[in-house]
């Protein structure tokens, strides 16, 4: 383990008793001595703390905002420039086959846009960002550590720091003091529940995960429960249910390219891959991202193969996340399968140790989203 | 009781053994949300994996820890996987088996060995 690089948090998960594991080049922890069943259904009725400083942070400066936007909008198809101030979306960067190469949190802080990538890719967005874009200024915010805190009870809590929170709307963003910590805080999260995302000083992370988990509503949250929250809300997670072999269309996320930017608008294209990307809109995708669920109790796990009858020999797709949701206390699982099984009911067939067990073609997301609109 | 490598524990209860896993296993293990067991009659050899276990985190299999006839599974368990969390070594049991070989238990490890094991 000496080798990771550790959180500002890391003193702090190892005094909470957390089993800490290798993720992304960091040791992360992956669950706490509550266990991963009890931290998921936590989150769902109180609130869960999560330690998510190993994600990049990155802040990238033009000449003003619709400089700086329409640069970022010349690798990402997502309309960044009338996004408004204090505002945030999801986006995702597109490779020149109209792959996925990283998604991400675009925020419009006034002056500056603030995106917030996978750990696993940052070093790789940011060269892909410094090399390709002009006339702006890419910088990783190193001194800041990102933590999230979901659930039901998240207003509550982080209104008790500061009043202001609960004046947030989904996808809001602001600068808001908790204590003595100037933080970036936005009003979104990983596991379909209201809850903020919140970027602090390094020096005042502990100090204010230490606050927030002196609230009796409050738990620190692992990276496995994390896993389980994200999968019931439908949420993709890069490189597993998305990544530079899948298009937007192909995972169901053409929600997230607004009119501008498709065929026919003001800004249509203009990103890598444009041509196979918008002409998805309208031809289609061969393959497309299913909710499954599966029969009985056997989860079924990312790699399953998949099959339209219990008998061909021929895959039609694979599971690409599976797993147990304890919300909906049963199997879930993401994958991807041919135009013809997408519709709702559809039953295909999984290969699980040597058997072929149904799942039904199921609506996304598994429990319903409890966001403040 | 005597303890397998493989996390099992072994209970002789008249000619029977009832088998299960431990504590340690599913302290290891995390919240179990899926067992499968073998069905009554299977004839099983020693190393042959006849259960399936799924955690939140990942599958498992379960070896038999001996030769010989499955006689009763712990059908509990299969409806409320967390019973083998909450209670590991009684209401927990995965199945009894009937030895074809009881000299096979001598093989195995006492407690105070299996102790050490997994201190």
């Amino acid at each position: 383990m000496s080798e990771l690089l550790h959180t500002p948090l890391h003193d702090l998960n190892v005094e909470l008793g957390a089993k800490m594991v290798p993720f992304a080049g960091y040791a992360m922890p992956v669950q706490y001595p509550m266990g991963v069943m009890q931290e998921h259904i936590h989150t769902r009725e109180k609130a869960g703390l999560f330690d998510v400083s190993h994600m990049g942070q990155v802040i990238i400066t033009g000449d003003d905002y619709a400089s700086a936007a329409l640069s970022l909008e010349t690798l990402i198809p997502v309309d960044i420039l009338d996004l408004q101030q204090d505002r945030q979306r999801y986006g995702f960067f597109t490779n020149d086959a109209g792959g996925i190469m990283d998604d991400l949190m675009i925020a419009n802080r006034g002056d500056h846009i603030f995106v917030v990538v996978n750990a696993a890719c940052k070093a790789a967005d940011i060269a892909h960002m410094k090399a390709k874009l002009n006339g702006v200024r890419v910088r990783e915010i190193t001194d800041r550590a990102l933590l999230a805190l979901q659930g039901p009870a998240a207003e509550a809590v982080l209104a008790t720091l500061n009043p202001k929170a609960a004046d947030m709307r989904f996808m809001d963003v602001a600068t808001l003091m908790l204590g003595d910590a100037e933080c970036w805080v936005s009003r979104s999260g990983y596991t379909g529940e209201d809850g903020f995302e919140i970027s602090v000083p390094a020096s005042h992370a502990a100090d204010l995960a230490r606050q927030l988990l002196s609230h009796g509503d409050v738990a620190a949250i692992g990276l496995g429960a994390r896993d389980s929250l994200r999968l019931e809300a439908g949420l993709c997670l890069y490189g597993h249910d998305i990544d530079t072999d899948t298009t937007p269309a192909q995972a169901a996320l053409n929600w997230a390219i607004q009119k501008v930017r498709r065929a026919g608008g003001a800004r249509a294209g203009g990103f890598p891959g444009a041509d196979v990307v918008l002409a998805e809109f309208s031809a289609g995708s061969d393959t497309k991202r299913v909710g499954l669920m599966p029969e009985g109790r056997a989860p079924m796990r990312e790699g399953v193969v998949l099959y339209a009858s219990a008998e061909d020999e021929t895959p039609i797709g694979a599971i690409t996340s599976g797993g147990f949701g304890p919300t909906i206390g049963g199997p879930m699982a993401m994958g991807y399968v041919p135009n013809a099984q997408t519709v709702e009911g559809t039953v295909v067939y999984g290969q699980l140790r040597g058997k072929r067990l149904p799942l039904t073609v199921t609506k996304l997301p598994f429990t319903p989203a409890n966001f403040k609109r | 009781m005597k303890f397998t490598e493989e996390h099992e524990w072994l209970r002789a209860e008249d000619d029977v053994i009832v088998v299960g896993i431990t504590e340690h296993a599913t302290t290891q293990l995390g919240d179990i949300v899926f067992v499968e067991l073998p069905e009554v009659g299977t004839t099983v050899v020693k190393d042959e994996e006849i259960v399936v276990i799924e955690s939140v985190k990942a599958a498992s299999d379960i070896m038999a820890p001996i030769d010989g006839e499955i006689v009763a599974v712990n059908t509990a368990l299969t409806d409320n996987p967390g019973l083998a969390n909450e209670d590991a070594i009684g209401d927990g049991w995965f199945f009894k088996i009937k030895p074809s070989d009881p000299s096979q238990m001598d093989g195995l490890m006492d407690e105070a060995a299996y102790n050490k094991l997994i201190s």
